[in-house]
């Protein structure tokens, strides 16, 4: 009874205040709270944000308009149209080394659930996924991305397609790697 | 393990989304073999597969057996429609025989078939025939030959690129499905594939890959066996083994696309359909082609509003599984970027306006109102819409002037029609391809299967090759078609067909039992040849069918898009047929006049009698000399769905629907009905719909709002069963006498040429027949021009210019193609049989 009454004692002097011990306490904890959008983190390495069409060291493009990445989604988020890449002097010129590039290159992202079984799909590794993730906005339409906003920035050493393949190279001369961004 | 071969059928052999594409028959059919249609009753062989016993006539390949009881044996190069060759190996089988008959007179004990003693030995069940009492053991019950077919596809993928990521064929290929089912999951090769530089143009349309070729030989077969022009042979031996061109023969084959079908991998690929996408985007549409009277039943595939492709469907009884050029390529032409989406009226400066339906319905109907009014319906239009344009000419415009024939016709021809061709079918014992097929004696006129009919064409070489049906035509020269059905010719100049119908070579020509008689659209520019030919029918016996070259010319006949005619071969002229048709229209009376045909209408028009014109989809070429003159005279209401060089002079243009955007049915030569849906679904209307917004504005109720409407309205009606137009009576034949340096016009269409229709696939054209003018080589000496020159071909209206092949064919006679790229005939201003001058030179 008398532990009772020397509990009961205490308990109702900070009953007052007893529902702020959690808040008291946490103000000397280190604090969690992300300064988004101010202070952005990076995510993990292998965090699966937007995606990206690669380039080969020259600046050709890697799709070949497969749509495997397409055929691969659960989302339906993929739309793929291939094309011929044409090379004939006033022909409507080569994207990518070999015969086929992708054309339209489409991903909803309204429908993406970042599940990445497109990139497993992708047989050229054209595809792969950034880490960035600020994808919303207020309509549909511009949360389609087209080719132009996946492809991956020119870096040194890259032309913009259509151009030719580096002078003595063929198609399987980009898949071993023997292709520099000097065009060589 | 044993495992129940329903079971593992089920397991290993998932049915598979099978295309077309994918080389496999376009329409699963029980068996996959040849239907033995009504045949005396044939010996049944009983063996077993897999240990289920089977029974099926003699001579039936292991791999047909196979499929009648569900089990699939993976397969490359074996086609029903082919000869077995057994090229490719894929299909191998364990084979027991029964051993020979012990003292007791039974068959032994099953004896396993082996090479060395002891060891199996696989057979291909692609070409093994049955035998009673075997038992045949397949990759499901016998790991023997499990392990035989993974050996033959590990061999098969040695020099494969494995490029199916650019590969068309993925996605329907039956390399990709059976190096699942029937292969090993790890290739052993290790050294470095043969490689060629790919792809390599086989024609402008057709590209061949050898890196993937599986040498089954399919597209050699076809084309030797099936199209008769051998363009392409497996040369070379070993790895190096490939398909090969003929170097020196250019490339000539109005059938090259089946090759692209058939090959079951990504070897054979069209340059219309390249990377334009994968067949799970596809959406398919059954239908029937819009090119010529063949029929053949058609896929067209489409993604996102374009049709991108079109593939032939099997149809055993018309087309089997093939379809030709222009069927399969030729669907473009809405596409140019020329369609017209919304009316126009012509406005007071005399330029075409874009308006709005209301105004331009109401603009036509102004027109028409109170005017001698025709109608031309062009002879590429769907029953439905032929039927809501017989309707609308007689219970709108009041009048029986229309007609469909917009080319070359007689009155003549109008009479056979009547008297002979309408309201008959398959159902009623008219000749039809089963009765090509059988026929022993096949005689040609005025008709070039090859070029006009394909799929007549094609019948008729299998006939030649399985029946040996022996073919003859009554033509200028014996064409290349000809040839290749090892046909006769009866040579004959353009208007002397009437008097070689009756001479006793055309009588010789149908000797056999069972003879048929096929006459063309260019019969009707041979003064008494349709008689000629009914009465050469009728004293051999021989079946008698009128093959035209459009589409739409039988159904446009039979729903009464014809002067003489109401629908279902309902003569104008007798009151009860008038009285039956009045009734279904609701109508008190139909006119009684004679009605007009197309020179009539055109005439009239040019002269004043007509005032104003309801054109169909019609090229003012195709309607002779005078058309010009008609067209501008005349209030023209055209319904069209591109600038044409009617809508050049029309008043209103009524936008309607292509093929692809609407449904409907053609009737073809048989008088079969080939039904086709909407492809694609727009805002386009077809043209009866148009039709029947038209008469509103007018007044009066069509009542051909919708198919289904028009078709009860047309099955209500039926066939007229009363007494028929008389038969056209034989009249003596009108020959041209040409003066020196005159000769007589012969000409036809050829295939592939520049029928609009076929606008917007450059690679089509790319494989047309060169314009070549073709004289005998005694005519050619008269103008003193040689194989090669340049010669200029002169009419009233104006010349063509085009190098001159010289041909074994009858003298004073020029042949030119119809409408080819340099070679126009309507512009030379005279109609076949006619008289032109020719002079060498000029620049073609
Ligand atoms: S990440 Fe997944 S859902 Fe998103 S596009 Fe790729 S496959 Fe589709
Ligand atoms: S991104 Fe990769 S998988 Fe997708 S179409 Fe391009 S190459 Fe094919
Ligand atoms: S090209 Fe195709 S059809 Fe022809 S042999 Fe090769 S695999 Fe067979
Ligand atoms: S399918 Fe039998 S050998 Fe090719």
């Amino acid at each position: 009874m008398a532990e009772q009454g020397k509990g009961g004692f205490f308990s109702e002097m900070f009953a007052p205040v007893g529902g702020f011990g959690v808040t008291f306490a946490t103000m000397f904890k280190k604090v969690y709270t992300e300064e988004y959008p101010e202070v952005k983190r990076p995510t993990r390495p292998r965090f699966h944000g937007r995606h990206q069409l690669n380039r080969h060291p020259d600046g050709l493009e890697k799709c070949v308009g497969c749509e495997l990445c397409a055929w691969a989604c659960p989302a339906d988020a993929i739309l793929v149209e291939g094309a011929d890449n044409d090379d004939t002097p006033g022909g409507t010129g080569r994207f990518s080394p070999g015969e086929r590039f992708g054309k339209v290159y489409q991903i909803n992202y309204l429908r993406c659930i970042f599940c990445g079984l497109c990139i497993e799909a992708c047989p050229t590794r054209a595809l792969t996924m950034t880490n960035f993730y600020e994808l919303a906005d207020d309509n549909r339409a511009d949360l389609i991305f087209t080719k132009e906003q996946l492809l991956a920035p020119l870096q040194g050493g890259m032309s913009a397609p259509p151009h030719a393949m580096a002078p003595g190279m063929q198609e399987r001369d980009y898949y071993q790697g023997k292709v520099s961004g000097d065009g060589s | 393990m044993t495992v129940t071969p329903e079971k593992s059928t089920a397991e290993k052999s998932p049915q598979q989304p099978q295309s077309p594409a994918s080389g496999a028959d376009a329409v699963p059919k029980p068996g996959g073999a040849e239907a033995p249609a009504a045949k005396p009753p044939v010996d049944m062989v009983e063996l077993t597969i897999d240990g289920i016993p089977v029974s099926v006539p003699k001579g039936t390949l292991i791999i047909r057996a196979a499929e009648q009881i569900g089990i699939e044996i993976p397969r490359f190069c074996d086609h029903p429609g082919l000869d077995p060759m057994g090229a490719c190996r894929q299909c191998l089988v364990e084979v027991a025989m029964p051993g020979p008959p012990g003292p007791d007179g039974k068959p032994g004990a099953a004896r396993q078939m082996q090479g060395p003693p002891g060891r199996m030995k696989p057979q291909a069940s692609c070409t093994m025939t049955v035998a009673p009492g075997m038992e045949v053991k397949t990759q499901f019950t016998s790991p023997g030959a499990e392990k035989a077919q993974h050996g033959v596809m590990e061999l098969l993928l040695i020099n494969h690129p494995l490029d199916c990521p650019v590969c068309d064929k993925g996605g329907e290929c039956p390399l990709q499905n059976q190096a699942m089912t029937s292969g090993r999951p790890v290739s052993r090769f290790e050294d470095i594939k043969r490689t060629y530089p790919k792809p390599i143009n086989i024609s402008s349309q057709v590209l061949l890959d050898r890196e993937r070729c599986v040498l089954c030989a399919r597209c050699t077969r076809f084309s030797d066996q099936i199209a008769g022009d051998p363009f392409i042979a497996l040369v070379e031996r070993g790895a190096l083994q490939q398909v090969g061109i003929y170097e020196d023969q250019p490339f000539e084959s109005y059938f090259s696309g089946n090759t692209v079908q058939i090959c079951p991998v990504g070897a054979l690929t069209g340059a219309a359909y390249r990377f334009r996408s994968r067949p799970f985007d596809l959406v398919s549409t059954p239908g029937a082609c819009e090119h010529c009277a063949s029929g053949c039943a058609i896929r067209t595939d489409h993604r996102r509003g374009t049709v991108l492709r079109r593939m032939a469907i099997n149809d055993p009884a018309v087309n089997e599984e093939w379809n030709c050029d222009k069927g399969r390529w030729a669907f473009a032409s809405p596409t140019v970027g020329d369609r017209i989406e919304l009316p126009l009226v012509r406005d007071a400066a005399g330029e075409l306006q874009v308006a709005s339906w209301p105004e331009a319905l109401a603009a036509a109907a102004a027109g028409l109102r109170g005017t001698k009014s025709a109608v031309l319906t062009g002879g590429r239009i769907s029953v439905e819409d032929a039927y809501a344009y017989s309707k609308f000419a007689r219970t709108v415009l009041h009048t029986n002037a229309i007609d469909f024939r917009t080319r070359q016709h007689s009155s003549e021809e109008a009479q056979f029609l009547a008297s002979t061709v309408v309201a008959t079918g398959p159902n009623g014992g008219a000749t039809t391809y089963a009765d090509l097929e059988a026929a022993t004696n096949v005689l040609l006129v005025g008709f070039e299967a090859e070029e006009e009919s394909p799929i007549v064409f094609l019948r008729l070489r299998k006939a030649f090759r399985r029946n040996k049906t022996v073919v003859t035509s009554i033509a200028p020269y014996a064409s290349r078609g000809l040839t290749k059905l090892g046909g006769t010719l009866i040579p004959a100049a353009p208007g002397t067909e009437t008097d070689v119908l009756a001479a006793d070579a055309a009588a010789d020509a149908l000797s056999g039992a069972r003879n048929v008689v096929l006459v063309g659209e260019r019969l009707a520019s041979v003064a008494g040849g349709f008689a000629a030919a009914l009465d050469l029918a009728e004293r051999t016996g021989a079946k008698l069918a009128w093959v035209p070259r459009r589409a739409g010319e039988r159904g446009a006949l039979e729903a009464g898009a014809l002067y003489g005619l109401l629908p279902g071969g309902r003569p104008v002229r007798n009151v009860e047929a008038r009285a039956q048709v009045a009734a279904a229209w609701g109508v008190a009376d139909l006119p009684t006049d004679v009605g007009l045909d197309m020179s009539g209408i055109i005439a009239g028009a040019a002269g004043g009698g007509v005032t104003s014109l309801l054109v169909g989809g019609v090229d003012a070429a195709d309607l002779g000399a005078q058309a010009a003159k008609a067209l501008e005279k005349a209030f023209v209401v055209s319904l069209d769905y591109r600038p044409s060089s009617v809508t050049a002079y029309a008043d209103v243009v009524l936008p309607v629907a292509p093929h692809a955007e609407k449904a409907g049915t053609f009737v073809n030569w048989e008088g079969r009905t080939r039904p086709f849906q909407a492809a694609l679904s727009t805002t386009a209307l077809s043209d009866y719909r148009v039709l029947d917004l038209l008469a509103d504005e007018l007044g009066v109720f069509l009542g051909v709002r919708s198919l289904a409407e028009i078709q009860r309205e047309m099955s209500a009606l039926g066939a007229w069963a009363g007494g028929r137009y008389h038969r056209p009576t034989t009249t003596a034949s009108l020959v041209p006498q040409p003066a020196p340096g005159q000769f007589v016009l012969a000409s036809w269409h050829l295939l592939l040429d520049k029928g609009s229709l076929q606008d917007g696939e450059p690679f089509l054209a790319g494989t047309a027949h060169p314009a070549r003018a073709r004289m005998s080589s005694v005519s050619a000496a008269a103008v003193g021009a040689a194989d090669g020159d340049v010669v200029t071909i002169t009419g009233p209206a104006g010349s063509v210019r085009v190098p001159l092949e010289v041909t074994d064919m009858v003298d004073h006679v020029v042949w030119l193609p119809a409408n080819s790229a340099g070679c126009r005939v309507s512009d030379l201003g005279v109609p076949v049989g006619q008289l032109v001058t020719v002079i060498p030179g000029g620049a073609s």
